[in-house]
């Protein structure tokens, strides 16, 4: 049902919302600078940047969370001074946050109660939520605690939250980062009746062919400044890229005539009950990995990837030592130390507090994955020189850029301290390395620099196994995909076969047998 | 009277500080504030309310300056750990070492000095039933307030939009603060609730428990209600019953003693805090998910404007 509303500039009507030169200074750094943006009903318009480019920023100061220092706002025309979200929500304004605003411990009907403004009863409240869920086909039971959803029923508390306030101007921060495909898809359609609903949408996004397909306006910032405003429609993915980042991105490639080799990783048959009431177990995992090869994991966060990084990195040891086997030795029963000293390298979903000790500078957290076997111990002493030396190298082949030579790991950016991580560990040439969410929330041009690593790193013979929910980024850069889904690991696909219909099947629990899709998933 | 009425009636009186300190505490706690001054602004408490209590010869006078007392001590711990973002467990071991200093000072002008206690309830015709009467109907005012004050601190965090506010700020201020509510008015005024209850718990001692007043007198009451706030994990109708519990076990190791069982008093003592341990081992063994405790307690909170 898309309505190809076209991206219009019409001089008399006046705009839902206008921002007027809006900018936003944190001492010397402009956060957002003189912004102008139109927001037209019955539009969904696309808000892209990289990382740092002031996306939320702005959303934030359209919804009244920070004020602005310059600049004005206007709401069908006239004057808007937010000081606080309870008037933007009194005005019509919602948002669904990127990172849930949801309390665990409270039910969905008391999160839904204190997005709204309390003026009716619990009870009613509560009968509305239910009625407003199934309208949409958004189906939630007000009774249970948050803390027992999965993402995306949690995605739906956010978008029903917003929804029972009759939003004339609904804001998206990155809402199809967390759902399989089919789940985005049941956005999608969610998302477009609230359009023919005459409503505005702000919707922010990486994903371009996404913003491509759904969206009427784009606007594109950069380094706080507002770069253009087009029509999606009209661009190609490639050229929305560019004007993201400014130049142009480096296609990744790989290195032609990969060899597959000897197996480097393999896990026979791994079964491990998970140490935490929440976690999943795993079941009858096996995975044989050559070297030279790049094995992708996809699937819904949740399903066993953390356990199953947990088994492969020794954070947690397998009952049989030859359930996991890295490069000829068994060593399920190693430890992480035993594990690197044969060879393996492993970087962690989260950056702060598993991959680095946020605190500790980067040539201490160098130290922490590097003392097992990359010469930066002497008899029991630590050698400063060869720990800032690999800061060094890191910083200069990964282009981390830093304020200083050895800064706390936590006052980086998350694409520079993704990229030193990875570096680090890909540095101490690693035979085997298993990285999970290797791109996650980092800009485009740090990501591209990541995956080219991880190429380069197969190319050179290493065995290199990717967990991730981004399907175009095991589409670019690995041999074969399988899929995760309550602690299973599917037989891998070829990429080359794995269409994106295909693996969410398999990431909703489906089994493939002889349903056939169309087309392969786009890089 | 018998021995059981005495037990009884002394098991009250011990338990109605514990429970007065640990209503105060369980409300800032759930609002995500972890404060550890309970027994340093109940020692001001006590010093006040005794004072205001012996200046004014007024029993009601001395509670208002128990209370007074206790929310200035915990407007120093707000503005230390919400206005300046400093780590809260530091702060409230400070504010009971500045506690104990600051009611030694005031209070030892009145050491040795005596008041009339605050009197019980009489209703003719009830508390002279035998038995029940003197427990149900002979009580001080602070007994009977105390039970009041945690029916409604109950009434008020399950079934008030307010109460909601206060839960979720403990369990998420980033997402509290996403939605526009004030995280750190909202903590301050949990706080301030909690130096009420403590000043009123430490006025209670001198006011009505003993009349008079000694340096110390709280004598470890205060970290009392502290782990019963946890022992309850976080729930009124359990503070209660645990407040009780541990005001029994009080008093029963000191007849224990009297009565020459052979344990060492030491091991009577620690037994409040073991079945601490034991009951937060339960507790965590039985519950399947979600967190007890509320899940932004103690962390600081500076928002971004």
């Amino acid at each position: 049902m898309s309505d190809p509303t076209p991206f219009r500039l019409d001089a008399g009507a006046t705009p839902l919302l206008q921002t007027i030169g809006l900018t936003k200074r944190y001492g010397n750094f402009l956060a957002n600078d003189a912004v102008d943006i139109d927001i037209w009903p019955q539009q969904i318009h696309a808000l892209l940047g990289e990382n740092g480019a002031g996306k939320s920023t702005l959303v934030k100061t359209i919804y009244g969370l920070i004020q602005p220092s310059d600049g004005e706002m206007r709401w069908q025309g006239e004057k808007m001074v937010l000081s606080g979200p309870s008037e933007a929500r009194a005005r019509g304004i919602g948002m669904v946050f990127q990172h849930f605003s949801l309390f665990d411990n409270l039910t969905v009907a008391e999160n839904v109660a204190l997005g709204l403004d309390g003026k009716e009863s619990f009870k009613d409240m509560s009968a509305r939520l239910e009625r407003v869920s199934n309208q949409y086909g958004l189906p939630l039971d007000p009774r249970r605690e948050v803390w027992q959803l999965s993402v995306g029923e949690r995605q739906r508390i956010e978008i029903v939250r917003a929804l029972m306030q009759n939003p004339k101007f609904l804001i998206l921060d990155e809402p199809t980062a967390v759902l399989t495909p089919q789940e985005a898809d049941q956005l999608f359609i969610v998302l477009e009746r609230l359009k023919a609903e005459g409503r505005a949408i702000l919707y922010i996004s990486h994903k371009l062919e996404e913003v491509k397909r759904l969206c009427d306006t784009a606007t594109i910032l950069r380094g706080g400044k507002k770069v253009s405003t087009c029509n999606p429609k009209a661009e190609t993915a490639a050229s929305l890229a560019r004007m993201m980042v400014g130049t142009e991105i480096k296609e990744v490639k790989a290195a032609a005539g990969r060899e597959t080799t000897v197996p480097r990783l393999v896990v026979n048959d791994l079964n491990l009950e998970p140490d935490d009431p929440h976690g999943v177990r795993l079941k009858h995992i096996s995975l044989e990995l050559k070297g030279g090869e790049i094995l992708g994991i996809a699937g819904v966060a949740g399903n066993g990837q953390d356990e199953l990084f947990a088994a492969l990195s020794g954070e947690r040891l397998a009952q049989d030592p030859g359930t996991v086997i890295i490069d000829g030795i068994a060593a399920g029963h190693l430890s992480i130390t035993q594990r690197r000293k044969l060879g393996a390298a492993f970087v962690p979903e989260e950056r702060l507090g598993h991959g680095t000790a946020p605190r500790m500078k980067l040539s201490e957290n160098a130290l922490l994955t590097g003392h097992a076997a990359s010469g930066m111990v002497h008899r029991g002493f630590v050698k400063l020189a060869a720990m800032l030396s690999t800061v060094d190298r890191a910083t200069e082949t990964f282009d981390v850029r830093k304020a200083k030579r050895d800064p706390e790991a936590a006052s980086l950016s998350g694409g520079n301290l993704q990229k030193f991580i990875v570096g680090r560990e890909i540095l101490r040439d690693p035979a085997v390395l298993v990285v999970s969410q290797p791109t996650w929330g980092v800009d485009a041009g740090a990501a591209a620099v990541i995956r080219q690593a991880l190429l380069d790193l197969a190319a050179r013979g290493a065995a290199v196994l990717v967990t991730s929910q981004d399907l175009d980024e095991l589409a670019e850069i690995t041999d074969r995909i399988a899929v995760m889904f309550h602690g299973h690991l599917s037989e891998p696909l070829s990429t080359a076969q794995a269409t994106r219909e295909k693996l969410g099947l398999l990431m909703g629990g489906s089994s493939l047998e002889d349903r056939e899709a169309p087309h392969a998933v786009s890089a | 009277m018998g021995l059981l009425e005495a037990i009884i009636l002394a098991v009250l009186a011990a338990s109605t500080p514990l429970l007065l300190a640990a209503t105060g505490e369980l409300v800032t706690e759930r609002a995500g504030v972890l404060n550890l001054g309970v027994e340093g602004m109940m020692i001001v408490g006590a010093a006040c309310g005794f004072g205001g209590a012996w200046l004014s010869g007024s029993v009601i006078v001395g509670a208002i300056c128990g209370i007074l007392a206790g929310v200035a001590m915990s407007l120093i711990f707000a503005l230390m750990t919400l206005g300046l973002a400093v780590n809260q467990v530091a702060t409230g071991l400070a504010l009971t070492i500045l506690g104990v200093g600051v009611s030694g000072l005031i209070g030892s002008r009145f050491v040795g000095e005596k008041i009339t206690p605050a009197p019980k309830l009489y209703i003719p015709g009830l508390t002279d039933i035998p038995f029940a009467g003197r427990i149900l109907f002979g009580e001080d005012a602070f007994v009977y307030l105390s039970l009041a004050l945690i029916v409604g601190v109950s009434w008020f965090l399950y079934t008030t939009r307010a109460g909601l506010i206060l839960r979720a700020v403990g369990d998420n201020h980033v997402s509290a603060h996403a939605l526009g509510y004030p995280v750190l008015r909202i903590r301050m005024f949990a706080v301030m609730f909690g130096g009420a209850c403590a000043g009123l718990a430490g006025a209670y001692l001198p006011l009505a428990y003993t009349p008079f007043f000694i340096p110390g007198m709280t004598a470890g009451r205060g970290w009392i209600a502290l782990a019963l706030v946890v022992f309850s994990s976080w729930l009124p109708g359990r503070l209660v019953i645990g407040a009780y519990l541990f005001g029994a076990v009080t008093i029963l190791q000191l007849h224990a003693q009297g009565a020459g069982f052979g344990i060492p008093s030491q091991f009577m003592t620690a037994l409040p805090y073991l079945a601490t341990v034991i009951v937060l081992v339960l507790i965590s063994r039985a519950r399947t998910g979600g967190s007890t405790a509320p899940a932004a307690l103690g962390t600081v909170f500076v928002p971004d404007r």
